[in-house]
């Protein structure tokens, strides 16, 4: 099952190759990790999207506080929480597709920021399966190019990874 | 030149705002001083940790460090003749003592030279700190003469590393080094310094605590879960206690001892673990896994309250899981390290904690409740097992026999000595045949299972106590991967003494060629061996080659006569033997093949 996991770490270098290196070591599937800087300048804050059975994912939990940087995880599933992906898509724009991929832009409320003569550049914010859905409900081979952030991750309401 | 002037200058105008990273040390100083070099902090710094030796090699850029050791007079710097061995050697005297065990290596091939030694460190999980040399700081990155990224390399087999970029972060980082390794579930932890750090100049302020907001290990159990665990263990029809290497490095033997006889509990240990509680005792069922007694593997698996302390359910104690899950039990399981806990078994009453705090816990609630268990069916079932017998042998009077050195060796050393082995069939009949009675007597890499070990490990125990017996139990093909280190013994008059059995084979390797490739020995013999009499003798030492059964006995007493002199017993053993019982990989616990002596009594 899929489960997105927040840590909070000391902000010093090699920190995030020591998760990094975690998973590869012992075997641990990343779908994508994004890190930065907190408020708190000494401290990262990581979203980690693995998955993995019940099993796995309590000991990839226990790992994790196991390594000496880490100062909190936290698993996003044991709760409510927010995802959000931001995604930068590269689409053809020639006329007869102008107007269609405007249109699905503002059905999944993206934005086109960057227009060139053959090419629109759209910003697309969502959980990892809206812009799934984006990608797959538009057509394949106007596709020239995408980028995504990975997902970020917060607990709804009183729920805060803090230290 | 301008770096180290900036610093000096940097240096008089912060002089009391060293801390605004809230991970660093706290401020509490101990002594203020003026500036001094890198070089010299380091040396201070392990002054103040109370290290009695360094065990160490020079090299280029840790030639500032080796300039302040021979100015200073606090510990002895130990020269060895490879890295590898430096940091087996501060390993050993950790496990011997308990206490940190410090290597000092260089750049570049010396820091990989001892990633070796690391590792056998991290996978047995002993307390080490590790000083390696690093190219200066402005060379860092640009392929430099001797510069590897050791954090790199190091970094899937510490326990924590560091890379002191700042010469006022030398001693906060060696203080959080050693507090790091010694707590929680202990662990090398090496901290990386370049040479321009050491020569730069810093006030010189050592911690006396540490704060980590990151790491804080716990130490006392959760009570709930021990009343539970009391409990259970109470009701128990076929309880069994098994300790590992957790149990020796918790220091929690002597709380085990207490709990088991109050309980009159069967005792098993791992091979990490020997010593932890007496095997001369009758409720030791001896070692378990894939070369345990036939009656540990039994009791293990037939049990139905299993108490887990120190010790990890790993690959060569429960092969298959799945088959060990097949019989219902309930399982207990006590360990420092939470991810040590569900890792490859489920557990059923997990217990963080320190193993000594919660034993002795357990066993002010048992004193408290003054009821008893009667398990006579449970122990007349284990004497059952007990009778198979599967640790007895066939000796000859022709051929001498690995089992039998071992005996006697126990026999002479009376079970008191230190042992150390190397890895192989050898390592398996000196935890098989030498009774230990004490925790921190047995020395092995059961983890990483490095050949080679045995040497050193020696000398790091003949340093921690050198008034001591050390036996270094070998073969010819582990004793040769750090062989060099003869010279070392030489060097500092280390009367230990070297039981290698040779059977001219390698010989583990050649078992399992034996058994699951059909005797296609491939690469597994041993040709041109050098005569070890000699080797002996060229570096001064005694050598002694051991040839029929007979002499066994009078010449290991003859070895250990001769106190202040480094003895090198070569005996010729037998070709055949192999290691029984034995588990084959990946199988489980009741699967186990006897020798044939005792087949027909096989059971299950």
């Amino acid at each position: 099952m899929k489960h997105i996991i927040s840590l909070l770490m000391e902000n010093e270098a090699g920190a995030l190759s020591r998760v990094a290196g975690l998973f590869s070591a012992r075997g641990y599937n990343i779908e994508s990790l994004t890190v930065a800087v907190t408020e708190d300048p000494t401290l990262s804050r990581m979203t980690i999207v693995t998955a993995g059975s019940d099993e796995v994912i309590e000991q990839i939990i226990k790992q994790l506080n196991k390594l000496v940087d880490v100062v909190k995880v936290l698993d996003l599933n044991d709760g409510k929480y927010i995802e959000r992906e931001l995604m930068l898509v590269k689409v053809k724009a020639s006329t007869n597709f102008k107007d269609e991929m405007k249109r699905m832009c503002d059905i999944f409320r993206g934005r086109i920021i960057d227009v060139a003569d053959n090419s629109y550049t759209i910003e697309l914010t969502g959980s990892c399966s809206k812009l799934d859905a984006f990608l797959e409900a538009i057509d394949k081979t106007a596709i020239l190019e995408t980028v995504r952030t990975g997902a970020s991750g917060i607990g709804r309401g009183d729920r805060i990874l803090k230290i | 030149m301008f770096r180290v002037h900036h610093l000096i200058v940097k240096n008089q105008g912060f002089m009391d705002s060293q801390n605004n990273n809230p991970t660093s040390a706290n401020k509490d100083v101990i002594n203020t001083n003026p500036t001094i070099t890198g070089a010299e902090i380091v040396i201070r710094c392990l002054n103040e940790e109370k290290v009695k030796f360094v065990f160490g090699y020079p090299g280029g850029a840790v030639l500032h460090i080796y300039d302040e050791i021979y100015k200073q007079n606090g510990f002895k710097h130990i020269l060895v003749r490879h890295e590898q061995a430096a940091v087996h050697a501060a390993d050993a005297y950790s496990r011997a003592t308990g206490t940190v065990g410090v290597a000092l290596v260089t750049s570049g091939p010396g820091a990989t030279n001892a990633v070796t030694g690391i590792a056998t460190a991290y996978m047995d999980s002993i307390p080490l700190v590790v000083i390696s040399g690093q190219v200066p700081v402005p060379a860092i990155g640009l392929d430099a003469f001797q510069e590897v990224d050791m954090v790199g390399v190091t970094r899937p087999c510490v326990k924590h590393n560091f890379l002191v970029k700042d010469v006022k972060d030398i001693a906060a980082t060696i203080k959080k080094a050693f507090y790091i390794a010694a707590t929680g579930r202990p662990g090398p932890v090496v901290v990386d310094i370049p040479k321009d750090i050491t020569a730069h100049l810093a006030e010189y302020i050592y911690p006396k605590t540490v704060e980590m907001r990151s790491y804080n290990p716990v130490l006392k159990g959760h009570s709930g879960q021990i009343k539970k665990a009391i409990k259970l263990l109470l009701e128990a029809k076929r309880p069994m206690i098994y300790t590992g290497g957790g149990l020796v490095l918790g220091d929690g033997s002597h709380e085990l001892v207490k709990l088991a006889r109050a309980l009159n509990y069967p005792v098993t240990n791992t091979l990490m673990g020997l010593g932890g509680y007496p095997a001369t005792d009758k409720q030791f069922v001896g070692m378990l896994g894939m070369h345990g007694s036939y009656e540990a593997n039994m009791a293990m698996q037939n049990c139905d309250v299993l108490i887990a302390v120190g010790a990890r359910f790993d690959d060569r104690v429960i092969g298959d899981p799945k088959d060990f899950l097949s019989k219902k039990r309930t399982i207990i399981h006590i360990d420092v390290d939470p991810s040590s806990i569900s890792k490859r078994v489920k557990i059923d009453v997990p217990i963080v904690g320190h193993v000594q705090s919660v034993l002795s816990e357990m066993n002010e609630l048992l004193a408290a409740e003054n009821t008893s268990n009667d398990i006579s069916a449970w122990w007349k079932q284990i004497d059952e097992w007990r009778g198979v017998k599967s640790m007895v042998y066939t000796n000859s009077d022709i051929v001498i026999k690995p089992q039998y050195v071992i005996e006697k060796l126990w026999e002479v050393t009376k079970g008191e000595a230190y042992v150390t082995s190397d890895v192989g069939q050898h390592q398996m009949w000196a935890a098989q045949y030498y009774k230990f009675d004490q925790p921190r007597r047995w020395i092995n890499s059961g983890g990483l299972g490095t050949m080679g070990v045995g040497l050193p490990y020696a000398m790091g125990c003949q340093f921690a106590d050198k008034n001591a017996q050390v036996a270094c139990v070998t073969g010819e093909g582990s004793i040769q991967m750090n062989i060099q280190e003869l010279s070392t013994c030489a060097q500092y008059g280390l009367p230990i003494k070297v039981i290698m059995l040779n059977n001219r084979y390698l010989g583990m390797v050649r078992q399992w060629q034996e058994f699951f490739y059909e005797n296609r020995y491939s690469e597994s013999y041993m040709d041109s061996l050098p005569d070890f009499v000699k080797l002996a003798e060229s570096y001064g030492h005694v050598g002694m080659k051991i040839t029929n059964p007979a002499d066994v006995e009078g010449a290991l007493k003859e070895a250990f006569a001769k106190k202040d002199k480094f003895v090198f017993m070569d005996f010729i053993t037998d070709q055949d033997e192999n290691v029984f019982p034995m588990i084959a990989a990946g199988k489980g616990l009741s699967e186990m093949v006897l020798k044939k002596d005792n087949k027909e009594r096989h059971e299950d």
